[in-house]
């Protein structure tokens, strides 16, 4: 099954990397008031359910993909579509 | 040779590049150094361990998050557990972090470019094991070299460790080389037996490297070490 992991630096965190980003974008001409840089983490996972998959997803961004003290994360479970 | 040396374990994770140096300097300030490798499950009869710089694992995700579950993390926690002396340095300490063993965390430098050069950093707390030899206030010159040493924990963690007293290295404001909260550089955990530092003692223990002040820190970590393996026997 199909799993995205989204994980963002929290609000309010200092993003050095979307700081830098945003100077890039600025230096195109593009006008950008804030840009901030997270991570994608696209999972391949065996489930018997859309629901077993989002646990576990849940149980490997507590232990290792994000870290709570400075990110957040979203679980977006795509089914077995799009293999 | 009037002492026995003690001896200090230095953890070698694929990626670490610091191990080899602080095996020197810790067999420079009297300990006898041993390498133990991440896989191993155990540790052997150690009186203080080390986590060494380096990029273990590629640094990838996080600083510090894939080495965390190494089996010899286990072992160290266990050891740390037990009141054993843990000193992690640069990547070390963000090791430790990400291991829970100390609180906050390293984030990418504010300046965003690596810093390699010498700081000054102030002692905030001089007690065992990591800073006996220091007096409060004294002012230390070891060098930084790293692009992830921006310390950071939430206002109310922050609070605690100050509370606590458990900053125990604080960057000169002027140096403050990666924007780190508080000017923090170092730090210990609740109990006081596990330290992490941005900065690197075990490139300042020869006046042929400018300064020997970090000596002070891991001459400490020996006069710990032989004290726990004294009251061992």
């Amino acid at each position: 099954m199909r799993v995205t992991v989204l994980v963002r630096p929290k609000a309010g965190i200092l993003d050095p990397q979307g700081d830098a980003v945003r100077g890039g974008l600025d230096h195109l001409g593009f006008r950008v008031n804030e840009a901030r840089v997270g991570r994608v983490i696209d999972l391949d996972v065996d489930a018997s359910s859309t629901g077993e998959a989002r646990a576990a997803a849940e149980e490997m961004c507590r232990s290792l993909l994000a870290n709570p003290l400075i990110e957040s994360y979203e679980i977006e479970v795509h089914g077995n579509g799009g293999r | 040779m009037t002492e026995a040396r003690p001896r200090i374990g230095v953890l070698v994770f694929p990626g670490s590049n610091d191990d080899g140096d602080a095996a020197l300097a810790l067999e420079a300030v009297g300990a006898e150094a041993v390498l133990v490798w991440h896989a191993e499950r155990e540790l052997p009869r150690l009186d203080a361990v080390v986590l060494p710089g380096g990029f273990s694992y590629g640094d990838y995700l996080r600083c510090g998050a894939i080495a965390r579950f190494s089996t010899v993390l286990r072992a160290v926690s266990a050891f740390a557990a037990e009141g054993g002396p843990v000193l992690g340095i640069c990547n070390g300490f963000q090791i430790l972090c990400e291991a829970g063993l100390l609180p906050g965390v390293l984030r990418p430098n504010a300046g965003l470019g690596f810093v390699c050069r010498d700081v000054a950093v102030r002692v905030e707390r001089a007690a065992p094991p990591f800073t006996s030899r220091c007096e409060t206030g004294q002012r230390l010159v070891i060098p930084v070299k790293h692009g992830e040493g921006c310390y950071y924990a939430p206002a109310g963690l922050l609070a605690e460790l100050e509370g606590r007293g458990q900053v125990v290295l604080r960057y000169e404001a002027e140096e403050n080389p990666n924007g780190s909260l508080a000017n923090i550089a170092g730090v210990v955990d609740a109990r006081g037996n596990v330290m992490g530092l941005m900065p690197h003692p075990e490139h300042a223990v020869d006046p042929l490297l400018g300064s020997t002040d970090g000596a002070l820190v891991l001459g400490s970590l020996v006069d710990a070490a032989r004290d726990r393996a004294l009251a061992a026997v």
